[in-house]
């Protein structure tokens, strides 16, 4: 590799680091709304068509 | 199944729930395969030696910044046009994902630009208009998230992304409109690319894996959006019943 490694790596982590944290919010903002439908259907609060007309 | 079908946001949860995994597949190989193309079929260049691969990961962040965007002003005429269901749930999802793109394009030009311009950063017109293209994205999410109605958030917000797609044909044509320290055209360009081969299928194969990335991501911030939506509609009938 060159003299520019360091340039090379780092632009490399850079992308890595972001598309990572991407992903991890990503998944993490899924996680969180599947638990909170499933808190409120816990609670009985289902859209009408879930709950065969009832809401 | 046709595509008109999948605008049911139920249909396209059940839809692209099978879709992520293939994607994320496809996504995993073209990267994989082009980042190995990269770094060991490519030659180094004649003049920036091994720096010129910094390439193959900054004009794919760059291209979907761009892209990026303009899936968002589709979305947008469809959410002030057809008021399409997922119109506004694309757009949305969108938004947070490109700026994240705009950001690494940015950041990995300046790294390509201190060892090859001797500087990190200079105003002239591509640089500054990418620059403002991330202004915009970060005004969007913020709109987005100012306005509590997601009606009036998502027609605002539509407006918004229209006007701003003025700057669109700004960054592509901008090296060749000003004086930039900032390269020419050398791939979408009248009479052909102008990087050989041996570099141009590299960064062909990085920017279809880039772009698959992108389509998995977004399908999956969609898919948020949408069970998103229909937790406040649950919570605002719930708190409606409990009045």
């Amino acid at each position: 590799m060159s003299a520019h490694a360091g340039f090379i790596v780092a632009a490399y982590l850079v992308a890595a680091v972001v598309v990572a944290g991407l992903v991890a919010w990503v998944v993490a903002d899924g996680r969180e709304q599947k638990r909170r439908l499933a808190d409120l259907d816990a609670r009985g609060v289902r859209r009408r068509s879930a709950s065969g007309g009832r809401s | 199944m046709a595509i008109v079908e999948l605008a049911n946001p139920t249909r396209f949860l059940g839809f692209s729930r099978r879709l992520v995994p293939v994607l994320w597949a496809l996504a995993g190989v073209v990267i994989a395969v082009g980042l190995y193309l990269s770094f060991f079929v490519a030659p180094p260049d004649y003049q920036q030696g091994d720096t010129v691969r910094i390439m193959f990961i900054h004009v794919p962040s760059a291209w979907l910044s761009m892209a990026g965007y303009g899936v968002m002003a589709i979305a947008s005429l469809g959410t002030l046009v057809w008021r399409h269901p997922l119109a506004d749930v694309t757009a949305k999802s969108a938004a947070p994902i490109g700026a994240a793109f705009t950001f690494v394009a940015l950041v990995t030009g300046s790294l390509w630009g201190k060892p090859m311009w001797g500087t990190w950063w200079v105003w002239d017109a591509r640089l500054t208009s990418e620059l403002v293209l991330l202004v915009m994205y970060l005004g969007l999410i913020a709109l987005w998230h100012a306005v509590e109605d997601p009606g009036r958030a998502a027609r605002a917000a539509a407006i918004l992304t229209l006007v701003g797609t003025i700057n669109l044909p700004i960054i592509k044509f901008s090296v060749d409109w000003w004086n930039t320290l900032h390269q020419g055209e050398s791939i979408f360009r009248a009479g052909g690319a102008t990087i050989d081969a041996s570099m141009l299928t590299p960064l062909f194969v990085m920017m279809a894996g880039m772009t698959l990335l992108y389509a998995v991501l977004l399908t999956m911030a969609m898919r948020n959006e949408i069970l998103r939506r229909r937790v406040r509609t649950l919570e605002l009938a719930a708190a409606g019943a409990d009045a």
